[in-house]
């Protein structure tokens, strides 16, 4: 199940991309270069990076819960950001992992990159608390 | 942070301007995309807003911004802070940046953002922040970060 992007993903232009051939996993987003995404001239802003990350971490979240009845809405403590290289005029892509999902905070990690996977451009770490669906 | 900080309207006691750097950078990219706007300075340290939109949301059920735009504001600001405590700019790149999120942000709410740069070294700025509504002492989100510098200080 694909969860919908919220109005904030739409403005950077993030989008669900399609797996390769064969590939299991969490969903991939991907953003495109836009004057919307933009820092210094030539570069991605940090902050767009950051809202990237962060969508990928949540959409991996979602997925992992899915089927988890007894989990309702996740909310966000805290977001670890490292920057690793400048992200440049080319699309960027994104992936969340969700290292545990427990009862009360999941720990779930994303990472970003450009051309090549194994060269990132930013990671991020986030814990979320799990707020319990109140049965009705 | 400066518990009760002194209003500046001009850059008393250092030659870097923020305020008009950020009319300058803060008109194209996704500064624009995000509409922020210039509040005041102080020596080392910066206010910037992120007035709320609909389009900023990241949780639609509860209406709250998304964390990505007071990240990208805390971003601005801290590195605005950062070349006002040297009063000159220098180019740098964020190195990390963290975000603790004390509160949810009230839905419909401005978001007043701000960063302060408490030590400078020969390599690396490190910076810290706040994000709040009304009251600087009921923050809503707590930032640290450090940035590398690039290059060499702008002169002149």
């Amino acid at each position: 199940m694909q969860p919908t992007l919220p109005p904030y993903a739409r403005l950077l232009g993030i989008d669900f991309a399609s797996h390769d051939d064969g590939e299991q996993g969490p969903p991939l987003l991907v953003m495109p270069f836009s004057g919307n995404v933009l820092g210094r001239p030539g570069f991605l802003h940090g902050g767009a990076i950051a809202g990237l990350l962060e969508m990928a971490a949540i959409v991996a979240l979602l997925e992992a819960a899915t089927g988890n009845p007894s989990i309702g809405r996740v909310k966000p403590i805290n977001m670890t950001t490292d920057f690793m290289r400048g992200g440049r005029d080319t699309p960027t892509f994104a992936r969340g992992i969700v290292g545990r999902l427990g009862n009360r905070v999941a720990n779930v990690d994303a990472i970003a990159w450009q051309d090549d996977r194994d060269r990132p451009i930013a990671r991020a770490h986030m814990n979320f608390l799990l707020v319990p669906n109140t049965p009705a | 942070m400066p518990k009760d900080p002194q209003i500046e309207t001009k850059p008393a006691t250092t030659g870097f301007d923020a305020e008009r750097f950020f009319r300058r950078m803060g008109s194209i990219g996704h500064g624009q995309a995000l509409a922020m706007e210039w509040r005041r300075q102080g020596a080392d340290w910066v206010e910037l807003a992120l007035p709320w939109r609909a389009d900023l949301v990241g949780d639609e059920e509860a209406g709250l911004m998304a964390s990505g735009p007071i990240f990208a504001m805390m971003d601005n600001a801290t590195s605005l802070a950062t070349w006002r405590r040297m009063g000159a700019f220098r180019p740098s790149a964020t190195l990390d940046f963290r975000i603790d999120y004390i509160r949810p942000a009230k839905s419909g709410r401005a978001v007043i953002g701000r960063g302060e740069c408490y030590q400078v070294t020969r390599s690396i700025a490190f910076v810290r922040g706040i994000a709040y509504e009304e009251k600087s002492d009921d923050p809503i989100a707590h930032v640290a970060g450090t940035f590398i510098f690039t290059g060499p200080v702008w002169r002149g």
